[in-house]
C-alpha cells in the first residue's frame, strides 16, 4: 500500500512538473490581459528545441535550447496578438498549429522520415540528502530530476515578484484596467509583449522537460495538449502562482491515479483516468466562477478608452 | 470668499466677460509669478468637431477655481490637454511659469499636475496602497507605500484605509484615493473633473472642506463643475466656458447664480426685467403646445417606471410621461442624469424594473452612437435597412425590396451616396445619420426616439436631421428628442421636460427655467 | 486519364471532411462563436454512426444510413451544446472549453473501441466493418470517392443560402459582425442566436464525422480525425467565412494533403508541413486584415470581441 502511495505521489510530482512550467508561463502572461493559447506550441517547440541543443552540449544545453525555442514561437504570438491586436484567440490556435506541425516536419526531417527515435540522455533523480529520507513523500519529493527542484524555486520567485516588486504590480495592473496604467505612465503594451515572452520562455522548459527529464526522446505531439491544460490549470489556480502550483500538482494526481487504482488491482478503464483531467478542467471552470477572477482585462484588444 | 485683491486683477464688483479670453492682454492682469496654471489660446478639433478654440484659463496659485461649463463646453478636453491627455493643435500650456509641451500624464505628474478624472482611473480588485504605488520602481514595499498614505492623508485630512480593496469603497472614499495618488507624488495643481457629480451633499461638503485644507497649504485646486451653486460657495475664481471658448473669468465674490448662468447657457436673463417685451422674446423660442393632438390618444406613455442599475447614470425613479401623435417631445438634462436609460426604454430596447410601458410594436430609435448600436459599418445600405427590427422577422429576404427600400430612403432623405449597394462605411457622417433617420423612420413610422442626432454633424446635415424630424412629427409620428445641445431641443420641440437624477421635471416652457432645472436649480419638484 | 481521375477522387475524398468543418466553423465563427472543438464534435459523430451502423442495423436495416447519418449530426450538436451551455450559464470560454471536450471525445473514442465497441476478436482497437446497408456508395467506382462529397457541397450551397437570404442567416452574421447594432437597431436576441449557432457548428462537424465513417472508413477507431477540426479553421478564414469559398478551400487544402502525402510517399517530405502551411495561412489571413484595418484606420474602440477580419 505505502509502496503504491509512493509509486502515486512519486507519479503526481512528475506529472506536473511539465504542467507547473507552462501554467506558470502562463499564469504572468494572463495577468497581463492576454490569453495565448499558442502555448501548447511552445510547448513542443521546447521539447524538440531541447533535444537538438541536448545533442550539442548536454542537458543543461538542451533547457536552454528549451527556453529559446519555446520564447521564440511565443514572439510570433506576440507580434500577432500584442503588436498587430490580432484575436488573441486564432492567432493563438493557428502558433499552436505552427508550431505542432513545424516540429513534426523538421523532426522528420532531421532524423529521418520513418521517425526513428533519437534518443538523448536524461536527467537521472537527484536525491536530496536528508529530505529524501522522509517516509512516504520523501522520495516523491524530493528524489526527482532537478529540473523538478527549478520549480519548487521558480514558484516562491514567482509569487515574490508578482507581489512584491513595481514589475508585478504594474503586470497585474495591466490585465486589470490598462487605463488606469496608461495614466501612471506604464506601457501596457510592454509589458504584454515581455510577459508573452516569459510564458514562452517557461512554456519551452516545460517542453524540455518532457524530453530531457522524462521521455528522453521527441515524439510528434507529444505535449499531448499539455498548453491547453496549462490554461485550465491557470484558471484553477486563481491566476496566482502557489494556486497553479495546487491545480498543477491536482493535475498531475489526476493523471498518475491510474497507476494507483491499477496497483490496487482496480479494472476501471484507463480512459476514464486520462480524460478525468479533461472533465476537471470543465467542472472546474464552471465552478470556479473564472470569469470573476480572472484578470478584468483578459482577452481585451483595446487598450486606450479615453 | 477670496480677500487678496492686492495686485490689482479683478476689480471688485465687476465680473468681466469677454467674447473670447485669450492673448496676453488678459494675463497681465494675473502676474506670472502667481500663477500656478495657464493655458492660452487652445485649439482642440476632434475630426470636424471644434472643441477648443481660443480657450483659456489663468488658475492662481493657492486658490480653488472653478471651471464651470454646459454639456460639451469643452471643460473636460481642455483639462485633458492641461494633464497632458491629449495634444492641443495650437494654443500654450505653462505651469509654475514654465512653458510645457506634456507628451503623456507622465510628464504632467512631474511638472507638478495631479488629475482625479470623472471616470476613476483605478484598478478596482486592487487595495488602495497597491493603486497609489502603480508607476514606482524596483522593490515594492506596500508597508512604505501605506505609511506615506498615512502621512499624506493626515496631513491634508483625507481618511482612507490603505489596505482597502477599491471595489469595497464607496464612491466618495474612492474619489480620496484618485486625490491621494496625485497628493502622494507631490502634485501642487490638483484637477478634479466632475467630483461632487457622484458624491452626496454631505461627502460633497467633506471633500470640499479637504479640498480647502490642501489649498491653504499652498496647494492649488481647479475643479470642472457644471453646479453653479457649488462653484459660487467653494470655489475662489470661476472660469466659465462655453462652446468652446473662454467667455467669463471673475472672482466667485462679484458673480452670482444670474451671471453665471447666463455667461454658461448664453443668455441675458436678468430678475428684474420681466417686462411684456422680454417675455415675447423668450416665448419665440419654445414652441408651446396649442392643443394640438390633445384629443388624440399618446402613442407612448410610461406610467411610474423605475430603473435600477449599478450605474447611477442610468437610474430613473417614478417616470411618468406621454406622447401624443403629430408632437414632438424634448427632453432636456445634462449628460449622466438617466436619459440614456429613459430613451432606450421609451425606444422598447430596454425593460425597466417597474411600472408600465405602453409603446407599440415598432418605434424608430436613433441612438448617439450610431457606429455601435445603429450600423452594421461594413455591410450595405441595404443589409443595414433590413437589420432594423430584424429580431422578429422571419423566413425568406428579398433583397431586391431592401434595395429598393434603400434607393428610396436614400432620395427621400438626400443621403449622398453611390447607391443601395455601398458600404455603410464609406458614407460621411452625415449621410450615415440622415440614413438611420430615413431607416428608423420606415420601420416605426409611429413613433420615433433620437438621442443626440446631430452630435459630430455639420450645419446642413444637422438642419436636413432637424427637418426630417420636423416632417415626421407633421406626418402624426410622436417623436422625443434629446438633445445635450439645448438650443437644439428649443428649436424643434413642441414640449420640453428636463431630467435631473433620473427623476423627471416639467419647468416654464422658458429657455432660463428649463436650463436651471437640468442644473438642479429649479424649485420645482 | 484513370491517373487524374484517382487523383482527384483522392482529393476530393480528402475534401470531404474539410468542407463540413470548414462550413461548422463558418457558421459559428459568423455568429461570434469560437468553436475551436469542431474535432471532438466530429468524433462523436462518427461514434454515434459508428453505433447505428455496428448495433441498429439489424433493426433498422435500410434506413441505416439516413439514421447514422442523422444521429451523427446531432451527437456532434449535442456535444457542442455542452460547451454552448458553459458559455451561456457560468461564463466559460468556449475556446478552452471545447478543446478540452475534444481530448475527452478522444477518450470516449479509445474506451469504445477497446471496450463494448471493439471488433468481435478483441485484437484491433477498432470496431468492426459496418454493414453495407449503412454504408455511402461510391460516386466513382474503384475510387474511395463517395456520396458524402455531394451531401458536402449540397450543405455548403444550402448554409450560404441560408445566411444570405434568410433573416435567421442574416441574424446570424449581423450578431457575429457587430452584437451591439444586433441587439440595438436589429432588436435581437443575441444569446439565442449564438447558442443555435453553437448547435448548428457542431451538428456540421458532428456529420462529417458520420460520413468519414459511412464513406471512407467504415468503422471507428482511434485517429480517426487528423485534426479535420483544426484544419477546418484554417479553411474557413481562408474562405473568409462564406460557406462557398469554403468549398474551394476545402478542396484546396484537400489538394495539400493529398499533395503533401504523396510527397512523403515519393520524395520523403514530410506530410505535416501541410499543418504548417494551414497555420501559416492562418497567420497570413490575420495581418492581412491587420493591414487592411490600418488603411481603414477602423475605430478599433468599438469593435466586438471577436472581429476576425479587422
Amino acid at each position: 500500500m505505502t509502496d503504491a502511495m509512493t509509486a502515486f505521489l512519486e507519479g503526481t510530482i512528475r506529472t506536473a512538473t511539465p504542467l507547473a512550467f507552462a501554467a506558470l508561463g502562463e499564469t504572468v502572461v494572463e495577468r497581463s490581459g492576454i490569453i495565448n493559447i499558442g502555448l501548447e506550441g511552445s510547448v513542443i517547440a521546447g521539447a524538440l528545441a531541447g533535444l537538438i541543443a541536448a545533442g550539442h552540449g548536454g542537458v543543461w544545453n538542451g533547457f536552454a535550447g528549451a527556453a529559446l525555442g519555446g520564447m521564440l514561437v511565443s514572439a510570433i504570438f506576440a507580434l500577432f496578438a500584442v503588436g498587430f491586436r490580432s484575436d488573441q484567440i486564432i492567432t493563438g490556435t493557428a502558433v499552436s498549429m505552427l508550431a505542432l506541425g513545424g516540429t513534426g516536419t523538421f523532426y522528420r526531417l532531421l532524423y529521418g522520415a520513418s521517425g526513428a527515435a533519437l534518443t538523448t540522455p536524461t536527467l537521472s533523480p537527484t536525491a536530496i540528502p536528508f529530505l529524501s529520507t522522509i517516509p512516504v513523500v520523501g522520495t516523491a519529493l524530493f528524489a526527482q530530476p532537478s529540473v523538478t527542484y527549478a520549480v519548487y524555486v521558480l514558484i516562491p520567485v514567482l509569487w515574490w515578484w508578482m507581489y512584491h516588486t513595481h514589475a508585478g504590480l504594474a503586470l497585474r495592473a495591466v490585465g486589470e484596467n490598462p487605463n488606469a496604467t496608461i495614466v501612471a505612465g506604464i506601457s501596457p503594451r510592454r509589458v504584454q509583449l515581455i510577459a508573452v515572452l516569459i510564458g514562452g520562455l517557461l512554456g519551452g522548459i516545460s517542453g524540455g522537460t518532457l524530453v530531457l527529464a522524462q521521455a528522453g526522446t521527441f515524439a510528434e505531439g507529444m505535449s499531448a495538449g499539455r498548453g491547453f491544460i496549462a490554461i485550465a490549470i491557470v484558471v484553477l489556480g486563481r491566476w496566482r502562482p502557489w494556486g497553479v502550483a495546487g491545480a498543477a500538482l491536482i493535475f498531475g494526481a489526476a493523471s498518475a491515479l491510474q497507476y494507483f487504482f491499477q496497483a490496487l488491482g482496480s479494472h476501471l478503464p484507463y480512459q476514464l483516468f486520462l480524460a478525468f483531467p479533461y472533465v476537471l478542467t470543465l467542472v472546474a471552470l464552471a465552478t470556479a466562477r473564472g470569469r470573476t477572477n480572472a484578470p478584468a482585462a483578459l482577452g481585451q484588444r483595446t487598450l486606450q478608452t479615453f | 470668499m477670496t480677500d487678496d485683491q492686492g495686485d490689482g486683477s479683478l476689480a471688485k464688483g465687476t465680473p468681466v466677460e469677454h467674447g473670447a479670453l485669450s492673448g496676453p492682454d488678459a494675463s497681465l492682469q494675473l502676474p506670472e509669478r502667481e500663477m500656478a496654471l495657464r493655458l492660452d489660446a487652445i485649439d482642440k478639433r476632434f475630426g470636424a468637431t471644434v472643441a477648443l478654440h481660443g480657450a483659456a484659463l489663468a488658475v492662481r496659485r493657492g486658490t480653488v477655481h472653478a471651471l464651470l461649463g454646459e454639456n460639451g463646453a469643452g471643460k473636460t478636453t481642455l483639462m485633458h490637454v492641461a494633464f497632458g491627455m491629449s495634444r492641443p493643435d495650437a494654443g500654450t500650456v505653462i505651469v509654475n511659469g514654465t512653458l510645457h509641451q506634456f507628451r503623456s500624464p507622465s510628464d504632467a505628474i512631474t511638472a507638478g499636475l495631479g488629475m482625479v478624472h470623472q471616470h476613476f482611473m483605478l484598478v478596482p480588485a486592487m487595495t488602495v496602497a497597491e493603486n497609489v504605488a502603480l508607476g514606482g520602481r524596483g522593490r515594492l514595499s506596500l508597508h512604505d507605500v501605506t505609511q506615506r498614505i498615512d502621512t499624506v492623508s493626515q496631513q491634508y485630512g483625507l481618511p482612507i484605509d490603505a489596505r482597502a480593496t477599491i471595489e469595497t469603497l464607496p464612491v466618495g472614499a474612492q474619489q480620496r484615493v484618485e486625490i491621494l495618488k496625485a497628493l502622494v507624488r507631490n502634485a501642487s495643481i490638483l484637477i478634479l473633473d466632475e467630483p461632487t457629480a457622484v458624491l452626496t451633499a454631505q461627502e460633497s461638503r467633506e471633500l470640499l472642506q479637504q479640498l480647502r485644507g490642501f489649498v491653504v497649504q499652498g496647494g492649488t485646486v481647479v475643479w470642472i463643475t457644471h453646479k453653479l451653486r457649488d462653484a459660487l460657495e467653494f470655489a475662489d475664481e470661476v472660469t466659465v466656458l462655453r462652446r468652446g471658448e473662454t467667455v467669463l473669468h471673475a472672482n466667485a465674490a462679484d458673480v452670482n447664480e444670474v451671471t453665471l448662468a447666463n455667461a454658461m447657457l448664453g443668455t441675458t436673463w436678468t430678475p428684474s426685467s420681466q417686462s411684456a417685451a422680454l417675455g415675447v422674446q423668450v416665448k419665440q423660442t419654445v414652441k408651446t403646445s396649442v392643443g394640438q393632438g390633445e384629443e388624440r390618444l399618446p402613442t407612448l406613455a410610461l406610467h411610474g417606471v423605475a430603473h435600477h442599475d449599478t450605474s447611477p447614470a442610468d437610474r430613473l425613479t417614478d417616470i411618468s410621461l406621454t406622447v401624443r401623435p403629430g408632437e414632438i417631445l424634448g427632453i432636456a438634462a445634462v449628460e449622466g442624469n438617466g436619459q440614456h436609460a429613459l430613451l432606450r426604454i421609451l425606444a422598447g430596447r430596454l425593460t425597466p424594473t417597474a411600472g408600465t410601458v405602453h409603446i407599440p410594436p415598432h418605434v424608430g430609435f436613433v441612438p448617439e452612437d450610431r457606429h455601435r448600436d445603429a450600423l452594421i459599418l461594413d455591410y450595405t445600405l441595404a443589409e443595414n435597412v433590413e437589420l432594423a427590427d430584424l429580431g422578429t422577422r422571419r423566413g425568406y429576404i428579398p433583397w431586391i425590396r431592401s434595395r429598393a427600400q434603400a434607393t428610396r430612403i436614400v432620395e427621400e432623405y438626400d443621403v449622398r451616396a453611390p447607391g443601395p449597394y455601398a458600404a455603410v462605411r464609406t458614407l460621411s457622417g452625415g449621410n450615415q445619420q440622415k440614413f438611420v433617420v430615413g431607416r428608423e423612420l420606415q420601420v416605426g413610422n409611429r413613433a420615433l426616439v433620437l438621442e443626440n442626432p446631430t452630435r459630430g454633424l455639420d450645419i446642413q446635415a444637422t438642419a436636413d436631421i432637424q427637418d426630417h424630424i420636423r416632417t415626421a412629427r407633421n406626418a402624426g409620428a410622436a417623436v422625443v428628442v434629446y438633445s445635450s445641445d439645448l438650443d437644439e431641443i428649443l428649436a424643434l420641440a413642441d414640449r420640453v421636460v428636463v431630467l435631473y437624477a433620473g427623476r423627471l421635471l416639467t419647468p416654464a416652457p422658458d429657455r432660463d427655467a428649463i436650463g436651471r432645472a437640468m442644473l438642479g436649480l429649479s424649485e420645482q419638484p | 486519364m484513370t491517373a487524374h481521375l484517382t487523383l482527384l477522387a483522392d482529393i476530393l475524398v480528402r475534401a470531404t471532411p474539410l468542407i463540413l468543418t470548414g462550413l461548422a466553423v463558418a457558421v459559428a465563427f459568423r455568429g461570434g462563436v469560437l468553436n475551436i472543438g469542431a474535432d471532438g464534435q466530429l468524433l462523436v459523430g462518427a461514434t454515434a454512426a459508428a453505433w447505428v451502423g455496428i448495433v441498429l442495423t439489424p433493426t433498422v436495416g435500410v434506413i441505416a444510413l439516413p439514421l447514422a447519418l442523422l444521429l451523427g449530426a446531432v451527437a456532434g450538436g449535442l456535444w457542442a451544446f455542452v460547451a454552448a451551455y458553459l458559455r451561456t450559464r457560468f461564463h466559460v470560454l468556449e475556446v478552452i472549453s471545447t478543446i478540452m471536450l475534444n481530448f475527452v471525445a478522444v477518450y470516449v473514442v479509445s474506451y469504445l473501441v477497446r471496450g463494448p465497441l471493439q471488433e468481435p476478436t478483441h485484437i484491433y482497437p477498432q470496431t468492426d466493418t459496418i454493414p453495407s446497408a449503412a454504408q455511402l456508395s461510391r460516386l466513382l467506382t474503384s475510387t474511395r470517392l463517395h456520396w458524402g462529397f455531394i451531401l458536402a457541397i449540397v450543405l455548403a450551397v444550402g448554409i450560404w443560402w441560408i445566411i444570405r437570404y434568410t433573416a435567421a442567416g442574416f441574424r446570424l452574421r449581423a450578431t457575429g459582425a457587430n452584437p451591439y447594432a444586433a441587439a440595438s437597431a436589429g432588436r435581437i436576441a443575441i444569446r439565442q442566436v449564438t447558442t443555435k449557432a453553437f448547435i448548428a457548428s457542431g451538428m456540421l462537424a458532428g456529420l462529417a464525422g458520420a460520413i468519414e465513417v459511412c464513406g471512407v472508413t467504415f468503422a471507428l477507431y482511434e485517429n480517426l480525425s487528423p485534426g479535420y477540426g483544426y484544419t477546418g479553421i484554417a479553411v474557413a478564414l481562408l474562405a473568409d467565412l462564406n460557406p462557398l469559398g469554403v468549398i474551394v478551400s476545402g478542396i484546396l487544402f484537400g489538394a495539400l494533403e493529398s499533395g503533401a502525402s504523396a510527397l512523403q510517399r515519393d520524395a520523403n517530405v514530410p506530410a505535416t508541413m501541410a499543418t504548417v502551411l494551414e497555420a501559416t495561412l492562418i497567420l497570413l489571413v490575420m495581418a492581412g486584415a491587420y493591414i487592411r484595418a490600418r488603411r481603414k484606420n477602423s475605430s478599433a474602440l468599438i469593435t466586438p470581441s471577436l472581429s476576425i477580419t479587422g
